[in-house]
C-alpha cells in the first residue's frame, strides 16, 4: 500500500481551559487565543515534519483546508503545497482538500491546482470536499446549496482541466463566458481526484461510479464505518461493471509509534484526547448547519452525538472505536496489516502530529514508522480485497 | 374539534397547505421561521375575518419547486397565490420572515391589498443591534429568545419538538434567508412603494429581530404606524396574542375609516 503523512497543523499552544468558556475551537471561539508570535515557529516546524516524511520515503504528504479554528491554520492549504514543491523531491503532494463550494470562482481552484501540478513536476493529488458545517458559518455560503455547488463547481473544474478553452460555462450557481485555463496541468488528462469524506451513501456512489472512480478516503470515523464504506464503494463499482481497486480507497487515522507500546500509550494520551475532546469540539448546530445533510442524516446524527456529546472520549474509548493506531512498531504494523486485510484499502493517510503534540514526539514517531513499520506494508498486496 | 380548516392548494404546480377559519375580508398571514402554528391571535383575528394561513414553500407539508431559491422568487409566488385564490382587498400580514415576506409581496404589487402588518418583521437588520442566530443557537437558546416571559418558555421546552419539522423548516429558512442573514440590503429603497397603511408591530423584549429596527423601517415607510408591545418577545402571536389582535383590528378599522 502507499503510505501518506497527513498534517493538519493545528494550533498546538490552545489554551485547552478555553473550553470553561466556549463550546468550540471553532468560528466563535475568539482569536485573541492564537499569539501572533506563534505562528511563524509553528509554520516553521509543521513545514519541515512535512519535508522530513518526504526524505524518510513516505510516498506522499497531504495537506488540507480548514478556516476560523485552531483544529488547523491552513485555511488556503495550497500556500503550503506550494512551499513543499520547492523542498521535496519525490513524494505526492496531496491537498485533501480544497472545499468548493465555499468559493465563488472555481476556476480559481482550476488554475491554482494546474500551477502546483506544474510546479511540482506532476506530483499533485487534488481532493475536493464540500467543507464540514462549520465553513459554511465561516464562508456565509448557504449550506443547504452545499451538494449542488459541490458538483457544479467539480464539473467547471474538470472541464477547466480537460477541455480545449476558451469555452463558456453557464450553470446555476457559476457562470463565466470565458474559461481558458493557462497553465494546464502537466498530469494529463487531469490530476488524480480524491475525495475525502466521513461517508455519506450519495458520495460514495458518485465517487465509485465508472466514468469517474475516484479515490475514496475515509476520514477519522469508527472502524465498522469505514468498513461499511469501502464495502459499498466496492460494491457500487461491482455494480457499475468493474472491480474496485485498493488504490481507489484511502484509509485516515491518527497514528502514533514510539518504542513500546506502554510509551506510545503515556506520550499519545493527552495529545490524542485533546484533538477528539478539544479540538474537534462543537455544538450539533454549528457541525450540522441547516440543509448541509439530508433531514434522516441530520436527524441520525442529532441522535447519535447526544450520547458522545455529553461525555468525552478517552485513548482507549478511541482505540475500541478504531480511531487511533498506537503503540511500539510491531504492534502498529501488526494493526495496519490486519486492517488493510479486512478492510482492503491501499492508501493508508496517517496522521502523525496529533493535537498539542510536540516536535520531538512527531518525529520519533515518523523516523519509527518509516525504519521499521514502513518496509513491512509497501508489498501488502494490492490485488482487490472481495468484498463482504 | 379543530377550530380551523386545512387543505391543500395548488399555485402553478406547487401545493401549498391552507389553513383557514372566520369569515369577513381576507387575511392572509404569513407565518415566520419557525413555521406555521394556527396560534391564539389567529384564533383571535378570525372573530373579525376570514384568515388564510399557507404553510411556505419547502416547510411542513408544502411543496417547494427546485428553482425556487430566494425571497424575491416567494414573494411573486405569493401574488400568485393571491390570484390563484381570487383575493381582493387584502389584509396581509406577516410574522418575522413571514413580515419580511409581507414587505417583498408589498413593494412589488399592492393592488389586491387593502392594509399591510408587519409583526416584528426580519428582512430590515439595524447595525447597532444585529439579529439573534436562530441557525446557531440550541433549540434551547432558540426558544428563550422567543419569549419575554420565560415560564413561557419553559413550557414549550417541557414538550419534546417534532425534530423532523424542525430540521425541514430550518433548513427552509436557510434555504431564503442564509446570506445575507435573514435580510435583503435593498430592500430599504423599495418601501416607498408599499402605498398602502402600513402597521409595524414589535415587542419592546425581541432578542431574535431587535427592537431597534423597528425605526429603520418606519423611516423607509411611507404609511407607517408604529405599535409596541410592552414585556413581549419575538413570539408576539404567542406571547401577547389578545394585545396584538387589538392592535391589528383597531388598525385596520382605522385604515378603513
Amino acid at each position: 500500500m502507499k503510505l501518506f503523512f497527513f498534517h493538519l497543523m493545528p494550533y498546538a499552544d490552545l489554551d485547552l481551559s478555553y473550553a470553561d468558556a466556549y463550546d468550540t475551537a471553532w468560528v466563535t471561539l475568539p482569536n485573541s487565543y492564537f499569539d501572533p508570535a506563534k505562528g511563524k515557529a509553528a509554520y516553521d516546524r509543521y513545514i519541515g515534519e512535512l519535508e522530513l516524511a518526504d526524505q524518510l520515503g513516505f510516498d506522499g504528504i497531504c495537506v488540507n483546508e480548514h478556516h476560523q479554528t485552531a483544529y488547523g491554520l491552513m485555511p488556503a492549504p495550497n500556500l503550503i503545497a506550494a512551499a513543499l514543491t520547492r523542498t521535496t523531491k519525490n513524494a505526492k503532494i496531496a491537498i485533501l482538500g480544497r472545499a468548493l463550494p465555499l468559493v465563488n470562482n472555481p476556476v480559481n481552484i482550476a488554475e491554482e491546482f494546474a500551477m502546483l501540478d506544474q510546479m511540482s513536476g506532476g506530483r499533485i493529488i487534488t481532493g475536493f470536499v464540500r467543507g464540514i458545517g462549520s465553513e459554511y458559518y465561516a464562508a456565509g455560503v448557504n449550506p443547504t446549496l452545499s451538494h449542488e455547488r459541490y458538483y457544479e463547481a467539480h464539473d467547471l473544474i474538470l472541464q477547466a482541466w480537460t477541455r480545449e478553452g476558451p469555452f463558456k460555462f453557464h450553470g446555476r450557481h457559476y457562470n463565466f463566458d470565458y474559461v481558458n485555463l493557462w497553465p494546464r496541468p502537466v498530469q494529463q488528462p487531469h490530476p488524480p481526484v480524491w475525495v475525502p469524506s466521513q461517508g455519506s451513501r450519495e458520495t460514495i456512489e458518485w465517487c465509485a461510479a465508472k466514468e469517474r472512480r475516484y479515490t475514496y478516503l475515509q476520514t477519522f470515523s469508527p472502524l465498522p464505518l469505514a468498513q461499511k464504506n469501502f464495502d459499498a464503494y466496492r460494491e457500487v463499482a461491482a455494480n457499475d461493471g468493474y472491480e474496485a481497486q485498493p488504490s481507489q480507497l484511502g484509509w485516515a487515522v491518527p497514528t502514533y509509534v514510539a518504542e513500546t507500546d506502554e510509551i506510545a500509550r503515556r506520550e499519545l494520551k493527552p495529545h490524542i484526547e485533546a484533538f477528539f475532546n478539544r479540538f474537534l469540539r462543537f455544538p450539533i448546530e454549528m457541525r450540522m448547519p441547516p440543509g448541509y445533510s439530508s433531514v434522516a442524516s441530520a436527524k441520525h446524527l442529532i441522535e447519535t452525538k447526544f450520547a458522545l456529546r455529553s461525555t468525552d472520549q478517552t485513548i482507549d474509548t478511541l482505540s475500541d472505536l478504531g480511531m487511533v493506531m498506537y503503540g511500539s512498531p510491531r504492534t502498529v504494523r501488526d494493526k495496519f496489516l490486519h486492517h488493510q486485510k479486512t478492510m482492503g484499502f491501499g492508501n493508508l493517510i496517517a496522521m502523525m502530529q496529533i493535537a498539542t503534540q510536540p516536535a520531538e514526539q512527531t518525529e520519533k514517531s515518523l523516523r519509527l514508522f518509516a525504519s521499521e513499520v514502513a518496509p513491512h506494508l509497501r508489498d501488502v498486496s494490492q490485488t482487490a480485497h472481495a468484498a463482504q | 374539534m379543530s377550530d380551523f380548516t386545512e387543505e391543500p392548494v395548488d399555485v402553478r404546480g406547487t401545493t401549498l397547505s391552507v389553513q383557514q377559519a372566520g369569515a369577513g375580508e381576507p387575511l392572509l398571514f404569513l407565518h415566520g421561521a419557525g413555521g406555521r402554528n394556527w396560534t391564539a391571535l389567529h384564533k383571535k383575528l378570525a372573530e373579525s375575518y376570514r384568515v388564510i394561513a399557507p404553510e411556505h414553500p419547502g416547510f411542513g407539508r408544502s411543496q417547494i419547486p427546485e428553482w425556487m431559491l430566494s425571497m424575491a422568487d416567494l414573494s411573486l409566488f405569493y401574488l400568485d397565490f393571491i390570484e390563484r385564490l381570487g383575493l381582493e382587498g387584502v389584509h396581509l400580514a406577516g410574522h418575522s420572515l413571514g413580515g419580511w415576506l409581507t414587505a417583498e409581496i408589498a413593494t412589488r404589487n399592492t393592488s389586491r391589498l387593502k392594509t399591510v402588518s408587519l409583526l416584528a418583521p426580519a428582512g430590515v437588520a439595524a447595525p447597532e443591534e444585529p439579529f439573534g442566530d436562530i441557525f446557531l443557537w440550541t433549540p434551547e437558546q432558540a426558544t428563550r429568545a422567543q419569549f419575554f416571559d420565560q415560564s413561557l418558555a419553559e413550557k414549550r421546552l417541557a414538550v419534546a419538538p417534532d425534530l423532523d419539522l424542525l430540521l425541514q423548516n430550518k433548513a427552509a429558512t436557510a434555504r431564503l434567508a442564509w446570506n445575507p442573514r435573514l435580510a435583503n440590503p435593498q430592500l430599504p429603497y423599495w418601501l416607498h412603494r408599499i402605498d398602502k397603511p402600513t402597521l409595524v408591530l414589535w415587542g419592546r423584549q425581541d432578542r431574535i429581530v431587535p427592537f431597534a429596527c423597528q425605526p429603520h423601517w418606519l423611516k423607509g415607510l411611507p404609511h407607517a404606524q408604529a405599535a409596541t408591545l410592552d414585556e413581549c418577545g419575538h413570539a408576539i402571536h404567542n406571547e401577547k396574542p389578545d394585545a396584538a389582535a387589538e392592535r391589528m383590528t383597531s388598525f385596520i378599522k382605522g385604515a378603513k375609516a
